[in-house]
C-alpha cells in the first residue's frame, strides 16, 4: 500500500520515499520534540437528482502536505498544496520556528506500521458507470413517489470519496492508508391539506458504489424518507418540560456522541476544560452504561485502519458499567498526559492539525426488550430520529433535535409530535439512564462531526435507552 | 518570551515573505488562468462556462495559559468550474492549477454534462445583466505577517482575560490575519477580481471548577487591522461574559417574553433569508412560500441589504454570476417585498433575479431605536438569551425549538444566569410578534441587527 500511495502522492512532484526522513530532520530543529508530515490526496464525485432529473454532477480533487512541529504543548503548522521538495522545506521551516531553544529531538528510522486494512483499496467512484449512478438516483426518485401520492418533492444525492494518505513522523512512523467512502441521501417533502413536512434518510460506508447499489441503500433511504415525512404530517405540538424519554436504537446514539463522547477527548481533559476532567475511575453514568469508541469495525463510515497519525485504530472502552475508564487520545495529548495512544488522532485534511476525535461511538446492549422500556413509562416521549446535536463540553450541556418522536401515554406509543429539542447535562443524563435495551444498532452511515471548524465522518450507535428525566423543548402543554 | 524565540520567529516571518511574494505573483496570474480555462472550454465544445478562482493566505496564533499554543500558516488556492452543454451541466473543482490539471478539469466537466439531464432553466445569467463597471469596494488593507506581534497580542489578551481569580482556566486567546483574492469569469466575457483582508481576535475563558465550570468568549473581526478591538478589550469582555454565567439556574417551564441579544438575534434574520431564498422556494421547502406582499412583521420592520458599503463585511459590486448588485429591500413596513434570487431560481419561479447569487450582502434590519438598557427595560420580566445551541429549526414549517442559555430579568434588571432550557415557537409567529429591535447593532458579521424582543415564547426547563 505504501508503494502505491507514494507513487500517487510523491512521484508527480519528484519526491521519493527515501527523502522523507530528510524532510523530518528539517522539520525537527532545536527544541522540537516531535514532527510529522501528512500527505493526502482526496477525490470526490457527486450526483444530484431534483424534480425527477439529475441536474448536476461534479468532481473535486485536492492534494497537499501538512507539516507539524511540536514542542511540549506548542505546535507549529504549515501546509502546501504543492508536494515538492521546495514547498516541503519551506513549510518545514515555518512549522519548526515556533521554538528555537533546547535539545534537538531525534528522528527515528522509519518503519512501516503494522495494521489490518478494514476496507477495500479500490477507487469507489470507478466501481459503477455514469449510467448506473444515474439509475440509482432515478430509481430512488420513482420509489419515493410511488410510496404515496402526498410526496411532492424528492431530492436524492449520491457521493463517493477516494482518499489516499501517507504519514511519516519523527517517532519512526511510516503508514499509508487508502480510504473509500460512499453515501446516498434522499429527502422528500410531503403535502396534505396545505401542510408540508420533510422526511430524509441516508446511508453509506467505507466501500465502493457497487456495494452501495447491491445493498439497495438508495431504495431503503427513499422508503424511510417518505415514511418519516408522512408521520410528520400527523404530528402535533411537542410537550414542554421534564419527562421520561425513551430513545430508539441506532442513530439516537448521537446522544452518546454529544453527552459523553466529546467530553472524553484527550485534549479537553489535558486542559481541564471538560465536565469529565479529572474524573477517571469515578462513576459518571448509571451502572447500566458501557460505552466504547471503536474504529475497527469493517466497512463503517466512522472506521479507520490507521488514524491520521499512523496509529492503528482500536476498540477503546470509555465508560465501563458507569465508571469512567478511558479517554480518546492522539499522539500529542497521550504524551502530555502520559497515557497510551488510542488511534483517535484525526484531521479533516492536510490543511488542518490533527486532534483527538471519535470514530464509531456506541453503547453495549443491556437486557431489556425495547417494549419493556416503553411500557414502563406512564407519560413521556419516544424519540427515534434526530437531526443533530451540539455540546458545551465545559458545562456538560448538550442538545439534540428530534426529527421523529411520539408521545408515550400509559405505556403505549401514541401520537407523533413535532421536532422537539432535548437538552440536558451529560454526566447527569447518563446517571438517569434507568433501562437499556437488548437491541443494539449502529447508525446507517451518515454522521459528520464538527470540532474546531474541522469535519470528519463518524458513526454512532446504541440500544434503546430509557432516561428517567430529560428536558423536552416543545410548545405544547 | 526569550530573545532566542524572537529570533526564531523572525526567521518565520522571513519564510513568509518568500511565500507572500509567490502569492502576489500568483494573484496576478488569476485572470490569464481564467482566460485559458474559458478558451479551452470553448475549444472543446462547451456552449457556455463560468468559473471562480480563489487564493488566500493567513496566519493564526493562539496562546493559552501564558504560552504560545499554536502558530498556523495557511495558503490555499482553488478553482471551481461549471460548464454547460446546451441545457446540461457539469462542474469540477480543483486545487492543482497547472496546465494539465486545467485541461483535465474541462474534460471531466464536459463528460459530466453528457450525463446530466436537459434542464430548461440551467445556464449562465443573461448577458445583458452583467456588471460593466464598478467602484472599488475598498476591502483590502494588507499588513505584513508579523508572528511576534500576534504572539504578543495573544498573550496580552489572554492575561487580561485571566486576571480575575475566578477565571480558573482558558481555551486561549488568538489573533488571525488573512487575505484573499477571488475572481469570477464567464463566457459572456465578464471578468472581475476582488481583494480583501480580514483581521480577527478572540478569547475563550473558563470560570468555576468541577461541575460548576462555565465557558464564554468574545471576539472581533474587521477588514482593517487598525479597527480591530484591542487585546485588552477582548480579554476583558470575555472575562466579564464568562463570570456573569457562574452559578446558573434552570427556570421552570412557562411562556415568557424573550429578548435575543444582538449576537444571537442575527440568527433570526438568517432564518428569514433562508426562507425567502429562491432555492428553498422552488423546492417547496420554505414556510414563506407564496407569501409575497404579505404582512410578516409589525409595520416598523424593514430588512434590506447594502452591497456597496465601502469596507463592508460582505460588500461586492457584482454577485456570483457577474450581475451588478444593488440595494435590495426585502421587507418594508413589515411586508415581504421580494424574494432573494439568483438566475436559476428566478427562472424556476418565473421571476427576475435580484442579484443575490451567493446570498445577501451586508444585511440589516431596522431598529426601533432603543439602546440595550432601554430594550432590557422594555423586556421587563422575562428571558434574555445570549447563547443558542443545536439545529432545531425546521425551514419547511417554521417550527423553532433550540437549546438556550442567558439571564432571567425582572423589571429590566438582570437577576441570575439561566441554563439548560429550550425556547420554542414558530418563526412566522415570532416574526409577527417582534416588539422592539435595539440600536445595539452587532456589526461583526454579514447579518447585522440589534437585540430583538419577542412578545412571548415557550420555555422548557425545570
Amino acid at each position: 500500500m505504501i508503494e502505491q500511495v507514494s507513487r500517487e502522492l510523491l512521484l508527480p512532484g519528484n519526491v521519493s520515499l527515501e527523502q522523507l526522513d530528510h524532510f523530518l530532520v528539517e522539520t525537527m530543529g532545536p527544541g522540537i520534540d516531535f514532527a510529522d508530515l501528512y500527505f493526502q490526496q482526496s477525490m470526490s464525485e457527486s450526483w444530484v437528482l431534483e424534480e425527477g432529473i439529475v441536474k448536476d454532477a461534479g468532481y473535486s480533487a485536492d492534494r497537499g502536505v501538512g507539516v507539524r512541529s511540536v514542542s511540549g504543548e506548542k505546535t507549529g503548522f504549515s501546509y502546501s498544496g504543492d508536494i515538492s521538495a521546495l514547498a516541503i522545506s519551506q513549510a518545514a521551516q515555518a512549522a519548526r520556528s515556533i521554538v528555537r531553544q533546547g535539545q534537538s529531538g531525534s528522528v527515528e528510522a522509519l518503519s512501516k506500521v503494522d495494521f489490518k486494512p478494514l476496507y477495500a483499496a479500490d477507487n469507489p467512484i470507478l466501481a459503477l458507470s455514469s449510467e448506473e449512478k444515474l439509475a440509482i438516483l432515478q430509481q430512488a426518485d420513482s420509489i419515493a413517489r410511488d410510496q404515496d401520492s402526498r410526496v411532492k418533492e424528492v431530492t436524492a444525492s449520491l457521493s463517493a470519496n477516494f482518499e489516499q494518505i501517507l504519514v511519516v513522523a519523527s517517532d519512526g512512523t511510516l503508514a499509508a492508508d487508502i480510504r473509500p467512502l460512499v453515501r446516498v441521501n434522499v429527502s422528500v417533502i410531503a403535502e396534505q391539506n396545505g401542510r408540508r413536512e420533510r422526511g430524509s434518510a441516508g446511508a453509506g460506508g467505507r466501500y465502493n458504489l457497487k456495494t452501495l447499489m447491491d445493498k439497495t441503500l438508495a431504495e431503503s433511504a427513499a422508503k424511510e424518507a417518505v415514511r418519516q415525512a408522512l408521520v410528520n404530517l400527523e404530528a402535533v405540538d411537542a410537550p414542554a418540560g421534564n419527562m421520561p424519554v425513551v430513545l430508539g436504537p441506532g442513530w439516537p446514539g448521537v446522544l452518546l456522541h454529544e453527552a459523553v463522547g466529546h467530553g472524553l477527548e484527550g485534549d479537553f481533559n489535558r486542559k481541564g476544560s471538560s465536565a469529565f476532567s479529572g474524573r477517571m475511575g469515578e462513576q459518571v453514568a448509571s451502572s447500566l452504561c458501557t460505552i466504547v469508541d471503536d474504529g475497527t469495525l469493517a466497512d463503517r463510515r466512522g472506521s479507520l485502519s490507521v488514524d491520521d497519525e499512523g496509529t492503528p485504530t482500536q476498540n477503546t472502552t470509555l465508560i465501563e458499567n458507569g465508571r469512567l475508564v478511558g479517554y480518546m487520545q492522539d499522539k500529542m495529548n497521550a504524551r502530555l498526559m502520559k497515557q497510551s495512544v488510542t488511534g483517535n488522532g484525526r484531521r479533516e485534511s492536510f490543511a488542518h492539525l490533527p486532534m483527538p476525535r471519535m470514530t464509531n461511538t456506541y453503547m453495549l446492549p443491556g437486557e431489556h426488550a425495547p417494549e419493556e422500556l416503553i411500557s414502563s413509562v406512564k407519560n413521556g416521549i419516544y424519540a427515534v430520529n434526530f437531526g443533530g446535536g451540539q455540546v458545551d463540553i465545559t458545562s456538560g450541556k448538550f442538545v439534540f433535535s428530534a426529527s421523529e418522536a411520539y408521545l408515550i401515554e400509559n405505556g403505549k406509543v401514541t401520537t407523533p409530535i413535532k421536532g422537539a429539542t432535548l437538552i440536558g447535562n451529560g454526566p447527569e443524563t447518563m446517571r438517569n439512564v434507568s433501562m437499556v435495551g437488548n437491541d443494539l444498532r449502529l447508525d446507517d452511515g451518515v454522521g459528520v462531526c464538527g470540532k474546531d471548524g474541522q469535519s470528519v465522518p463518524v458513526g454512532v450507535g446504541q440500544p434503546s435507552l430509557k432516561i428517567d428525566e430529560l428536558t423536552v423543548g416543545g410548545t405544547g402543554q | 518570551m526569550s530573545q532566542d524565540q524572537n529570533q526564531s520567529q523572525k526567521r518565520f516571518s522571513a519564510a513568509n515573505t518568500e511565500l507572500s511574494e509567490q502569492m502576489e505573483s500568483w494573484q496576478q496570474q488569476l485572470p490569464s488562468c481564467a482566460d485559458k480555462v474559458l478558451q479551452l472550454a470553448k475549444q472543446k465544445g462547451a456552449t457556455s462556462a463560468e468559473l471562480s478562482i480563489g487564493a488566500s493566505r493567513g496566519l493564526s496564533v493562539n496562546a493559552r495559559m501564558s504560552e504560545v499554543e499554536t502558530v498556523e500558516f495557511n495558503q490555499d488556492q482553488s478553482l471551481s468550474l461549471t460548464l454547460y452543454q446546451g441545457q446540461r451541466k457539469g462542474h469540477v473543482s480543483i486545487t492543482d492549477l497547472t496546465d494539465p490539471a486545467l485541461e483535465q478539469a474541462v474534460d471531466m466537466a464536459l463528460a459530466f454534462a453528457e450525463h446530466t439531464a436537459e434542464d430548461p432553466f440551467a445556464g449562465l445569467a443573461s448577458a445583458e445583466l452583467m456588471a460593466e463597471s464598478w467602484q472599488d469596494p475598498e476591502l483590502y488593507y494588507p499588513k505584513p505577517f508579523d508572528v511576534d506581534q500576534l504572539v504578543d497580542l495573544s498573550l496580552v489578551c489572554e492575561s487580561v482575560g485571566r486576571k480575575d481569580s475566578r477565571i480558573t482556566n482558558s481555551d486561549g486567546a488568538g489573533f488571525h490575519i488573512g487575505e484573499r483574492t477571488s475572481l469570477y469569469a464567464n463566457s459572456h466575457g465578464f471578468q472581475g477580481q476582488l481583494w480583501g483582508t480580514n483581521y480577527s481576535a478572540s478569547c475563550v475563558l473558563i470560570a468555576g471548577e468541577g461541575d460548576q465550570m462555565q465557558r464564554d468568549y468574545w471576539y472581533d473581526s474587521q477588514r482593517q487591522w487598525d479597527l480591530l478591538s484591542s487585546p485588552e478589550v477582548i480579554g476583558q469582555k470575555a472575562a466579564e461574559r464568562t463570570l456573569m454565567r457562574l452559578n446558573p439556574q434552570k427556570i421552570s417551564t412557562r411562556k415568557v417574553p424573550v429578548l435575543f441579544a444582538a449576537e444571537v438575534a442575527s440568527g433570526l434574520l438568517s432564518h428569514l433569508m433562508g426562507a425567502i431564498s429562491g432555492g428553498s422556494l422552488y423546492r417547496n421547502a420554505s414556510f414563506l412560500k407564496d407569501r409575497l406582499g404579505e404582512q410578516l412583521f409589525p409595520e416598523f420592520v424593514s430588512v434590506f441589504e447594502q452591497p456597496h458599503l465601502k469596507g463592508g463585511v460582505a460588500s461586492a459590486p457584482y454577485d456570483q454570476e457577474g450581475i451588478a448588485t444593488r440595494d435590495n429591500i426585502f421587507v418594508a413596513d413589515g411586508v415581504l417585498q421580494q424574494y432573494m434570487l439568483g438566475s436559476y431560481s428566478a427562472r424556476k419561479l418565473g421571476l427576475e433575479t435580484t442579484a443575490n447569487a451567493g446570498g445577501a450582502r451586508n444585511l440589516r434590519i431596522s431598529s426601533t431605536g432603543e439602546s440595550y438598557d432601554q430594550i432590557l427595560n422594555k423586556l421587563g420580566t422575562g428571558l434574555l438569551v445570549t447563547e443558542l445551541m443545536g439545529q432545531g429549526v425546521n425551514m419547511v414549517t417554521g417550527d423553532y425549538s433550540r437549546g438556550a442559555a442567558g439571564f432571567w430579568v425582572e423589571n429590566g434588571v438582570i437577576q441570575y444566569p439561566v441554563h439548560e432550557i429550550t425556547i420554542a415557537g414558530n418563526l412566522q409567529d415570532m416574526f409577527s410578534h417582534i416588539v422592539a429591535i435595539g440600536s445595539d447593532v452587532d456589526t461583526r458579521g454579514n447579518t447585522q441587527t440589534g437585540s430583538i424582543l419577542i412578545e412571548q415564547m415557550s420555555v422548557a426547563g425545570a
